[in-house]
């Protein structure tokens, strides 16, 4: 079975606000953008008939006030999972599960406004947590007594042994956030606009070698929502239908230290690959891509493992400028997690301006791009979501 | 009245019914693997079978204790208990025996200047907290 063509995004949104949002829980945030996404695409609430989200669909059905749902997931892999999400609704669309799937998030990564309230010494509910559980709590045993201070410790593990192998400079990986910042440059809503020089990031404090402060993402509050349809359901929406052509998902590690090679992710390639396959296109036909920057060695993994460029060689190519406003390969356009937002999931917002520019409406728009290419990924290489979009509409 | 505050621990690792000997072991100053017979892999972290093919013909073996530098990254916002040492590096090293684990790396200034990728390093066994008792594993150079 193929989605090919079968289901598209007819409703997408973000909070109404990013940022610093302290009157908010993340429940009240994945609300927030679910009414947002319903108010985009004009569908009666009470059509929504499937609840896909890393907060339990049982409590967000309830109360979002959506009754009975007749298809939901709470898959919870970390930012990856709305990719994911919108994998599996796809699925469920195509296979006549469902008719309106509605996924949505929200998250008060910066304010933790989930703990307002909470009994003293109450457990803080987190996000980005470890993959620990069924008495195997491997992180605590692990890792933990080492010293990580979370992802900003974990995620670039690899990158080290990476430049000791392909010969990545200091200079390249800065050039990641150099090419970005030339993105949400235009983009109002991003948190980081003014342009900066990769002496800048070099100059930055170092937060954890080889990583400095302007090679982190952000730490914000916000969300997003996506309702997708089935094809010949869009007519009934005033939204310029998004199709998703290819999807793909996998898993790799619930502990970084572990990963089998470290210069590699083995879960983007074979995402990328399952996803390029059902989309029937090759790397060659992507006018536009997404990748899940938590960090700012993570473009440079999923160009090289999602078949973009070849072993070695993305630092070059985003150090050149061919990611950047007019490159062959504009990649992370709205400045992504590294200048636009993050609170703590990101996958959702990769998705968002995937959208937005296959609708031709983003702040910084690519002129005439028709195929989108996102890449998530969650927890630190634990899981992976790819997604190829379109806005050309079936021959 | 103030609350007196404890002065922060590192996280103590608690140990499950797969991995209480590993542990077990650890408190005794040796590192012990497990290896499939069927395969003749060794694998880590604990489990009571081998993830390759399942088969739970699984052997525990005492490890050389020697092994390399195999990536690290320096940590320099350390959570409060390991504020005393920072800046310092979250190290994977890849034992002798063809697995990686994580680990401090102890007995040297932890400088990328130092730190020089596949350099030899051996284990050491030393408690997490002074006076805690709690050992965990810890790789210093050769």
């Amino acid at each position: 079975m193929s989605v090919r063509y079968k289901v598209a995004v007819v409703g997408a949104a973000e909070t109404t606000e990013l940022g610093r949002i302290p009157n908010m829980s993340s429940l009240m945030l994945a609300a927030d953008a679910a009414m947002n996404a319903i108010k985009d695409c004009g569908i009666d609430k009470n059509q929504i008939d499937a609840v896909l989200s890393t907060h339990n669909p049982v409590l967000l059905a309830h109360y979002l006030g959506i009754k009975t749902p007749r298809y939901v997931d709470g898959t919870s892999v970390g930012g990856t999972s709305f990719v994911l999400h919108l994998r599996h609704a796809a699925a469920a669309l195509a296979a006549g599960y469902c008719n309106y799937a509605l996924i949505t998030m929200g998250e008060s990564g910066v304010s933790r406004a989930d703990a307002i309230g909470l009994r003293p010494g109450a457990a803080v509910p987190r996000f980005g947590g470890g993959f620990g559980g069924g008495g195997n709590d491997l992180g605590s045993q692990f890792e933990a007594p080492y010293g990580p201070s979370g992802p900003t410790t974990l995620f670039g593990m690899g990158v080290l042994r990476y430049m000791k192998e392909t010969g990545l400079t200091h200079e390249q990986l800065a050039s990641v956030a150099v090419a970005q910042r030339r993105w949400s440059n235009k983009v109002p809503r991003a948190m980081m606009r003014d342009l900066i020089t990769i002496e800048d990031v070099l100059d930055s404090r170092m937060i954890c070698y080889p990583l400095h402060l302007l090679e982190c993402c952000l730490v914000t509050d916000g969300g997003g929502a996506l309702i997708l349809t089935t094809a010949e359901r869009v007519r009934d929406f005033p939204t310029k239908p998004v199709y998703i052509l290819g999807t793909g998902e996998s898993v790799e590690t619930p502990l970084v230290s572990q990963m089998e090679d470290m210069t590699r992710c083995q879960g983007f390639q074979v995402a990328s690959r399952k996803a390029f396959e059902e989309a029937q296109i090759t790397q060659k036909d992507v006018d536009h891509m997404m990748v899940y920057d938590a960090f700012a060695h993570l473009p440079i993994y999923a160009l090289e493992d999602c078949g973009f460029v070849k072993r070695g060689e993305a630092g070059a190519f985003i150090e050149e400028g061919r990611t950047s406003p007019g490159g062959e390969l504009p990649l992370n356009t709205n400045g992504g997690g590294l200048s636009y937002t993050h609170s703590g999931m990101y996958g959702m917002y990769l998705q968002q301006e995937a959208i937005r520019q296959m609708r031709g409406t983003a702040a910084h728009q690519v002129p005439n791009a028709k195929v989108s290419f996102a890449q998530g990924v969650g927890g630190m290489f634990g899981a992976m979501g790819s997604v190829v979009f379109t806005n050309e509409p079936p021959h | 009245m103030t609350e007196q505050r404890p002065a922060p621990r590192k996280p103590v690792p608690s140990p499950n019914i797969e991995t209480q000997f590993y542990w077990d072991k650890v408190q005794e100053g040796e590192l012990w693997l497990q290896r499939c017979q069927d395969c003749d892999k060794p694998y880590f972290y604990p489990r009571f079978f081998c993830p390759r093919c399942l088969g739970t013909n699984v052997e525990w073996f005492k490890a050389s204790g020697r092994g390399r530098l195999h990536t690290y990254v320096i940590n320099h916002r350390p959570p409060p208990a390991f504020e005393a040492e920072a800046p310092y590096a979250l190290a994977v090293v890849e034992l002798e025996e063809g697995v990686r684990m994580m680990t401090n790396i102890h007995g040297i200034a932890n400088t990328p200047e130092n730190l020089v990728l596949e350099m030899p390093l051996r284990v050491v066994f030393e408690e997490l907290n002074p006076g805690g008792g709690v050992k965990v594993p810890y790789w210093v150079p050769t």
